[in-house]
């Protein structure tokens, strides 16, 4: 028995109809899905890069001491060795790469007591200070110097007083 | 018309041959720039952090330079990286008072004598999970771990459904109302293939956080690791997480 096309057109229209839909759906895909999605894993690797490309803000200690051995000299006997410039400082990639770009004034005493203030839970071998109770009003400035901060010499308090240094 | 089986062949294959050539056309136009030039490896490099709690002092440097770094929202609920404080009464230490008065950006007030119990600091961050739970529930693929351990998020293919925000089970991820997409922290991916360290680790003044690099044999991590009591946050989730911490008490959740 002979079959005709006619008795499998209606096969031949049906796989035409799923070939076109691959097809729709081949194109769709390629359009869609980024060239780079994949190459690392389920995701598209230029997101790396994206997520590289954001600028910088904060030098780092070893770009400041580039110009400013001397400040780094100055903190070194003191407790104060270790602290970032830019914790107090703020961000100064800018200042860096540009040294016109001035460089924001730390907050005086605002700024010294977020580390030193007292009965916040920090531990007890930290310089925990009732500021009040140590220096009234005064800034703390007028005897501690930020970068050195141990009192001097000629200082009225003497070293075994350390006011703020509490067992 | 009717159509004969040998015209519809020669349709078809011209068909198929069309679409396969502007396919290929269109993946050329597509193509993106070559990527910049940079020694970085990512195959490398294996990033964790380190945090000693004993050094912390909720000074809030960190949640401040992240913020400031990273662009991020300046408004309080939203952080890369915040501090906890922790303040157990012992006569009931099953209820720890926990605060964190906007994320602990500008410190802590003084709140506890030092007489009233246990006070400690935890500063928090995405623990860059090696098996992390929001990469896996993300329905498009737009946050992963990268080869080098850090968790990612694509901005632009996400669609925020905020599915990982819910999925974090330390709550290190939000909606950045701006672009309307999932945001967490980075650990500084963009200053880590600059050679620098995290902006939090960089104004951290009692050195409380270290940024490690556990494929890197000279990495003095692997000292500290050795010899210090070393805890991660809900270990007992599985989740592969990669910020360690000295000296967490066990009130912490």
């Amino acid at each position: 028995m002979k079959r005709s096309f006619k008795d499998v057109e209606h096969l031949v229209r049906l796989a035409a109809c799923f070939l076109a839909a691959l097809l729709v759906f081949a194109i769709a895909r390629a359009a869609l899905v980024p060239k780079d999605f994949g190459r690392y894993g389920h995701y598209r690797a230029g997101a790396l890069m994206d997520v590289r490309s954001h600028p910088p803000k904060y030098a780092g200690r070893v770009r400041c001491a580039e110009c400013h051995e001397d400040v780094i000299q100055t903190a070194a006997p003191s407790r104060h060795k270790n602290v970032s410039c830019e914790a107090c400082h703020g961000p100064l990639l800018k200042h860096a790469d540009d040294p016109e770009v001035a460089v924001a004034k730390p907050d005086g005493r605002a700024g010294c007591m977020r580390c030193h203030s007292a009965r916040t839970g920090r531990p007890l071998s930290f310089l925990n200070i009732d500021a009040e109770e140590h220096s009234g009003t005064d800034p703390c400035s007028s005897c501690h110097k930020p970068h050195d901060p141990r009192p001097s010499e000629d200082d009225e308090v003497a070293a075994d007083e350390k006011p703020g240094d509490k067992k | 018309m009717t159509a004969t089986r040998r015209d519809f062949l020669v349709v078809g294959s011209r068909l198929l041959v069309m679409t396969a050539a502007t396919a290929a056309a269109l993946e050329h136009v597509l193509a993106e720039t070559p990527e910049a030039v940079s020694t970085y490896k990512t195959a490398e490099h294996w990033w964790a952090m380190i945090i000693d709690l004993d050094k912390c002092i909720g000074a809030g440097h960190c949640v401040r330079a992240c913020k400031e770094e990273n662009d991020v929202i300046d408004e309080p609920m939203f952080f890369r990286t915040w501090v906890e404080r922790y303040h157990i009464d012992m006569s009931d230490p099953d209820h720890p008072i926990v605060d964190s008065p906007n994320g602990g950006i500008d410190g802590f007030t003084e709140k506890y004598p030092e007489d009233s119990g246990k006070t400690f600091f935890v500063p928090k961050l995405c623990n860059h999970c090696k098996d992390s739970p929001c990469t896996q529930v993300c329905p498009v693929g737009a946050t992963f771990v990268t080869e080098d351990g850090v968790v990612l998020v694509d901005k632009e293919y996400c669609v925020g459904c905020r599915y990982c925000i819910q999925a974090c089970p330390y709550g290190c991820r939000y909606l950045d109302p701006r672009t309307q997409t999932a945001d967490k922290c980075t650990l500084c991916y963009h200053r880590l293939t600059r050679g620098m360290v995290p902006a939090c680790c960089e104004a951290c003044p009692t050195g409380a956080r270290q940024i490690a690099d556990l494929k890197n044999p000279k990495d003095p991590a692997h000292e500290y690791l050795r010899t210090h009591k070393m805890q991660i946050l809900k270990p007992q989730m599985a989740t592969g997480a990669k910020v360690f911490y000295n000296g967490l008490d066990g009130a912490v959740r």
